[in-house]
């Protein structure tokens, strides 16, 4: 494995994020577990984890890259590819389909004019179906990026997308 | 240091769950409820000062295996019996992880526990942890719940601040930590297994059992793993006793219990009860009946690993034994609520789309079975499936029962079997009449 591609993209962690790794430490008996919370702190600062972000991440934690990417790769949350400024994810599980999450997916690919999975040309949006995020009982609902609106209606999501412009 | 509150949720219905028996959900209604300083005016933390001053670990075991206290995770064991095995097992130190991972398509009964009231949780882990001689405890919460990570990590310097976490807890000789630990998207996760490989930095793949986690959990120490509603009962019942908590509901499964409601009811939500509430009652007296006054069709009556129950079969107490008695499983009691426009075919595949997607792919039976149902349900409810498909579903579920390293496998199985069982029409209508039998679409699959 080539310690090259870090140098080409310079990934590291702000000061900042590196204090928090660190103060994680002492959170737990054996560092191995900081790999879930370093992936989070790596995603936050350097957008989404292509190789070059992995590689960081096995480097500062010591841990083999085959690791540290098979454990990116299993959890949804962590993001290999790049997305739009702004993610939005749509729960399109039974409840949630029970009252329109089919219309909302639908709502949302006609007024960004792309499709599930496509993110804007701007860049600003991308947008996902997602499985249950917990929120069944104000379904439909959609979470953007870590913000959850709920009871959506489709005047709600034109009042959102326009808030988030 | 982390910011706080980075993610927020927002909601038009700010009513979504109703405070019917006072004991879980009592404080969320309250301003600042989520402050130490409402919480203690409330008389929060009396408890912590109880169990640790008046009782030794093993009366806090004894009070709660006394109390009938069963888990609220799905699998409903006995949480004083689990306690006990940790407690005996003399390799230290122990653990103990919250599961926060509330997964189960339908369940969001932990939420208002931890958004609203993080310190009622609070209190009844560090009493847990006593009880059990835990040096720490992780709460292990789904990365989606950013919003009730923040809520939890600033109660929980809130409780350092006041004492009631670090060393010598009260004075007394007791040291005890207590950490966030956010997963990042895998319903596995909520495995108890899954979710200690998940807390050790790996991918959240099942173990198989025994060794039980009471013996070798996380870091190979015994650990006990309860979830947020079980942990949130202890507080209650060392300040009530134990035999206040069994004049709630059956004798076999007492105490406080939150249904989370879901799907085609007018007044959808989280309900405080109690164990063994009519299912009934869930639908009709507090969800309010069915939308657009249409008429019920089925009902999941514990989230989306249970057997899906016909209209016919909602006479039932919402408690372990009932619901089982009728072919189902109390599960989280999440209950998701159908009428007449739902296609049960689309039902099915929607639910095993779920479970394909989540596998953890460690097992075959379950990592290919789930896969190949999905194949299955996807040419019916396209109209072009053939009438031996019902078997060789049918045969794929056998495959699978049983023969799984965890219960997801088991699980993922329930709705293809309760829909065969109850709505078998609707699959001959699909195959056979080559059209969907109810003919509104939820959705491009019939749902
Ligand atoms: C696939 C699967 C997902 C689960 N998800 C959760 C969950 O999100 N939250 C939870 O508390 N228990 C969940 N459980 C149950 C846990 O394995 C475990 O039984 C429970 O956390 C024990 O706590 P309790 O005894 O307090 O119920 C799940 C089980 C399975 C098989
Ligand atoms: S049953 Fe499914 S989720 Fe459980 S261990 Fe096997 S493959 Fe993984
Ligand atoms: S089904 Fe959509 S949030 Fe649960």
């Amino acid at each position: 494995m080539s310690d090259t591609n870090i140098e080409k993209k310079g990934y590291a962690f702000s000061k900042e994020g590196m204090n928090r790794l660190k103060e994680m430490m002492k959170d737990y008996p054996s560092s191995d577990a900081l790999l879930l919370p370093a992936l989070y702190i790596a995603q936050e600062e350097f957008g989404h984890l292509d190789t070059e972000a992995l590689q960081y991440v096995a480097d500062v934690l010591k841990v083999p890259k085959s690791k540290v990417y098979g454990v990116a790769t299993y959890y949804t949350m962590y993001k290999t590819k790049p997305t739009g400024k702004h993610l939005i994810q749509v729960c399109t599980n039974l409840s949630c389909s029970l009252l329109g999450a089919d219309h909302i997916v639908k709502y949302l690919e006609n007024k960004l004019t792309i499709k599930v999975g496509e993110t804007t040309p701007d860049k600003k949006f991308t947008l996902i179906t997602v499985e249950c995020l917990g929120s069944c009982g104000t379904a439909p609902m959609m979470q953007v990026n870590d913000t959850y609106y709920e009871n959506l209606t489709e005047k709600e999501i034109d009042r959102i997308l326009e808030e988030l412009k | 240091m982390v910011a706080l509150y980075q993610g927020r949720r927002r909601s038009r219905a700010p009513t979504w769950y109703f405070n019917m028996n006072n004991i879980l959900l009592k404080n969320i209604n309250k301003p600042n409820s989520t402050d130490i300083e409402t919480y203690l005016k409330g008389g929060g933390y009396k408890s912590l000062e109880k169990a640790l001053k008046e009782y030794t670990p093993k009366d806090v075991i004894d009070i709660v295996q006394k109390s009938g206290l069963r888990g609220r995770g799905g699998a409903g064991f006995p949480t004083g019996k689990k306690w006990e095995f940790a407690a005996a097992d003399k390799n230290t130190p122990r653990y103990l992880l919250c599961n926060a991972d509330e997964g189960e398509p339908g369940t969001y009964k932990d939420r208002p526990i931890i958004e609203k009231d993080p310190h009622q949780l609070i209190e009844g882990i560090i009493i847990s942890g006593y009880a059990i001689g835990a040096a720490a405890c992780y709460i292990y919460i789904r990365g989606e719940y950013a919003y009730g990570a923040d809520v939890l990590r600033r109660a929980i310097a809130q409780a350092y601040k006041k004492g009631f976490l670090g060393k010598k807890i009260l004075g007394k000789k007791f040291d005890f930590d207590l950490y966030v630990h956010k997963g990042a998207g895998a319903y596995v996760c909520g495995e108890e297994t899954a979710l200690i490989e998940s807390l050790e930095g790996k991918r959240g793949q099942s173990r198989i059992k025994p060794p039980f986690p009471v013996n070798v959990g996380v870091w190979n120490k015994p650990t006990v793993i309860n979830n947020v509603e079980t942990l949130a009962n202890i507080s209650h019942i060392i300040n009530n006793g134990p035999d206040w908590f069994k004049t709630m509901g059956p004798e076999k499964c007492p105490g406080p219990k939150i249904y989370s409601i879901s799907g085609h009811v007018n007044k959808p939500g989280n309900y405080e009860l109690i164990m063994g509430t009519p299912l009934k009652d869930l639908i009709y007296k507090y969800g309010g009946g069915i939308r657009n006054g249409r008429n019920l069709k089925a009902v999941i009556p514990g989230g989306a690993s249970t057997p899906v129950l016909k209209p016919e079969q909602i006479d039932v107490n919402m408690d372990y034994e009932s619901v089982g008695a009728v072919g189902s499983m109390l599960g989280s009691g999440a209950v998701m609520v159908m009428d007449e426009t739902v296609c049960m075919v689309g039902v099915a595949r929607r639910l095993l789309k779920f479970f394909a997607h989540e596998s953890c792919g460690k097992c075959s039976p379950c990592r290919e079975g789930t896969h190949w149902l999905v194949q299955i349900l996807d040419r019916i409810v396209s109209n072009e499936g053939k009438i031996e498909d019902i078997d060789l579903m049918l045969d794929i579920c056998d495959n699978m029962r049983g023969k799984t390293f965890c219960p997801l496998g088991d699980g993922a199985i329930n709705p293809v079997l309760s829909t065969i069982k109850h709505f078998k029409d609707e699959y001959l209508i699909h195959i056979e009449e080559k059209r969907c039998p109810v003919g509104y679409r939820h959705s491009e699959h019939c749902l």
